[in-house]
């Protein structure tokens, strides 16, 4: 007993021993102090501030589940479904793998349009952040492409259709258009060809591009540091260290005091859908998917998934021909310009302040219209077409453009309050 | 350009045949009961006998059946297996294909999802709709799936039920039934058409004995169609315990760091 002490002193000797030798050889120690111990984040992160982790955690566990799917899954028209289905009954746990997997697509989503939101609201999109946000753009629309080739791999009938009916937009390029949608098919229609490369897309190209992309996004946050919810610069105020008086060691503070919790908050809620409501009312897993695709019967309603209806929605508005183009064609310019808009936010927006918190009422007001635009529209991408459904879509979506085309004006305008020296405290 | 045309009319031509085929019947609503093992048992053997012939349940396994409905594989054997297949085999049929298109007009799908798929209130009624009708080539048509191509598979189960203009009570607006007020409890009526009258003694069943075997039939199909639905709400209550119980300390460790900020 009497030498524990010194046993445990020569374990800690060889442990420091083992990390220098690492550290002469690789930046663990450095790396580590730079990304983690001594990455200063400011001290008033709130709820908001989950959503960035979460979309890790999420991904993490798209990529292991995914992994595991592999594993069972045939990547054919022939086999494809029943490959599904055999993960479903005959692989041990295989259903708790594929549930994962399918509400875990739904949770990225969410997590990540909230994460969105977030900067939007505390305008952590601008200087210097453009390069960061821009990232997190090129991340957004590559997940919404993961969604979109993984959704075809269950091969069942919404798989199909909704694949037909996404990849018929490219027809609608001019004079192009139809030989561009063949190429993307690789087929006349969609078929095992076309199965094949989304697959290919689905569990290689994309998620390396993904995993890639949310390396650099977090190179670029640690280079220029953490936004607030107060959007004051924390570097002004410094201790005579060097240190930001208003910030604290991400590692522990935010990893444990912060994250932890709402990590294991955020899985209550998801398990308790991957347990009890895998399919969510149909909102998940849409019911049709539970049929074999077949080229020969069309749905009855075909709807996206519930994290694309905002922008199917706005597809679905545009009704009417312009310049000789087709009302198919300005559907997809509309839908296209809806996703990649948010990226050019740091330009068009031109208050002083970045946090919404010190935006004046004008800021306050678009903002929540937006929301409110997107909202509606995901309901209306969600329900079949009517002259009501297309007339309130129209509205909701020139509101959601003009969050963004009116930007540079009424935040010109607006009074803006003024922005504490120092963080305020949740 | 005009290729494309007619491909879009060849694609779009069954969704509108397929919508033109649903109907506004009510719904009678059905609670399915996985924990009730009598019923999925029965529903297993009503299937395999009236339903298998032409419905296959081709992702679904015998073995796996017989142990979650707690059949022993013998009994399962002797009783549910008439393809003289191993236990360990897919719940399939030797229905062919095409000739089953020159019979019905479209081969009887593999029903194995049927109820994620249409959801289990309209299959019960399904199974409860069929009535006589000349008109149609196999003599029945069907209230929840009008003009359907399937026979009534149940039909000496059932009985001969037919689609009549009976009297029903008169609902008032307040949606209470109308009573006569010059005979006490005496209901005013009026003649509803398109309903359904069962001629008695004409199935093995009484209604009710039939209700109870339409039930169990959706239930086992219920069951069929993701199968490991007990086995996932089960786990999933110790799953959300532990997390629970980690989220408490978690926060509590959580909240000594918070401390240290403030």
């Amino acid at each position: 007993m009497a030498e524990a002490p010194q046993s445990q002193g020569k374990a800690a000797a060889a442990w420091t021993g083992f990390i220098s030798w690492v550290d002469e050889r690789f930046p663990l120690t450095e790396t580590f102090e730079y990304h983690m111990s001594r990455y200063w984040a400011p001290k008033n992160f709130n709820f908001w501030y989950y959503f960035g982790v979460l979309s890790m955690v999420v991904l993490v566990m798209q990529l292991l589940t995914g992994i595991w799917l592999t594993m069972s899954y045939v990547p054919s028209g022939d086999g494809a479904f029943a490959s599904v289905e055999y993960i479903m009954r005959d692989v041990e746990y295989g259903w708790l793998l594929r549930y994962l997997h399918s509400t875990g697509a739904s949770a990225f989503f969410a997590v990540v349009y909230l994460h969105m939101f977030r900067g939007m609201m505390y305008g952590s999109y601008r200087k210097p952040r453009e390069l960061l946000w821009l990232i997190g753009m090129a991340i957004f629309v590559v997940l919404m492409a993961e969604g979109f080739f993984g959704y075809l791999l269950p091969w069942g009938n919404m798989s199909f259709w909704a694949a037909q009916v996404i990849v018929s937009l490219v027809g609608a390029i001019p004079v192009i258009g139809p030989d561009v949608m063949e190429w993307v098919r690789g087929d006349f229609l969609i078929s095992d060809i076309t199965l094949n490369r989304f697959f290919a897309l689905h569990v290689v190209a994309l998620p390396l591009v993904l995993v890639m992309l949310v390396f650099v996004h977090i190179v670029a946050l640690h280079h220029v540091g953490s936004n607030n919810p107060d959007g004051i610069d924390v570097k002004k105020n410094k201790d005579e260290n060097g240190i930001p008086l208003d910030a604290i060691p991400f590692h522990p503070y935010y990893t444990i005091g912060h994250d932890l919790p709402a990590i294991v908050g955020f899985l209550i809620v998801f398990c308790a859908i991957v347990f009890f409501a895998p399919e969510m009312g149909g909102y998940f897993l849409e019911k049709p998917n539970f049929e074999q695709a077949n080229p020969l019967k069309t749905p009855d309603h075909i709807a996206p998934v519930w994290y694309y209806t905002p922008y199917y929605a706005m597809l679905r508005a545009a009704t009417f021909p312009l310049f000789g183009l087709t009302a198919k064609f300005w559907g997809f310019v509309v839908m296209a310009g809806a996703i990649v808009l948010p990226a050019v936010l740091p330009w068009l927006d031109r208050s002083p302040v970045k946090s919404i918190r010190y935006k004046g009422r004008a800021s306050k007001v678009m903002l929540a219209l937006f929301v409110l635009s997107f909202f509606i529209l995901g309901y209306l991408g969600l329900v079949p077409p009517s002259p009501v459904a297309t007339a309130a879509a129209q509205v909701c979506t020139v509101i959601y453009f003009s969050y963004f085309v009116l930007m540079p004006w009424y935040t010109r305008v607006e009074k803006t309050k003024p922005v504490p020296e120092r963080v305020t405290m949740p | 350009m005009k290729a494309n045309h007619l491909l879009l009319a060849f694609f779009l031509l069954p969704g509108v045949l397929s919508a033109a085929a649903s109907s506004d019947w009510h719904m009678e609503p059905m609670d399915p009961d996985l924990e009730n093992l009598p019923s999925l048992q029965n529903g297993a053997r009503l299937y395999v006998n009236y339903c298998l012939g032409c419905h296959s349940l081709q992702y679904q396994r015998y073995e796996r059946t017989a142990d979650d409905l707690q059949i022993p594989h013998e009994i399962a054997l002797e009783n549910l297996v008439f393809t003289g297949q191993k236990i360990g085999g897919l719940i399939t049929n030797a229905m062919d294909r095409d000739q089953a298109n020159n019979w019905f007009g479209v081969p009887p799908p593999d029903i194995t999802m049927v109820t994620r798929v249409r959801g289990v209130d309209w299959v019960y009624n399904y199974m409860k709709t069929f009535y006589l009708d000349e008109s149609r080539p196999l003599g029945v048509n069907n209230k929840v799936f009008p003009n359907v191509g399937m026979p009534h598979a149940l039909l000496d189960l059932q009985g001969i039920q037919r689609s009549a203009c009976i009297q029903v009570p008169k609902i008032a607006e307040n949606g209470g039934e109308m009573r006569d007020p010059l005979v006490p409890g005496q209901p005013i009526t009026e003649e509803k058409c398109g309903q359904l009258v069962l001629e008695d003694g004409t199935g093995l069943y009484t209604a009710e004995e039939y209700d109870q075997a339409v039930y169990d039939i959706t239930n086992f199909l219920y069951y069929v169609s993701d199968p490991s639905r007990l086995e996932r709400n089960r786990l999933g209550v110790y799953v959300l315990l532990f997390l629970v119980i980690l989220f408490v300390f978690t926060w509590l460790l959580g909240r000594e760091y918070n401390k240290a900020v403030r």
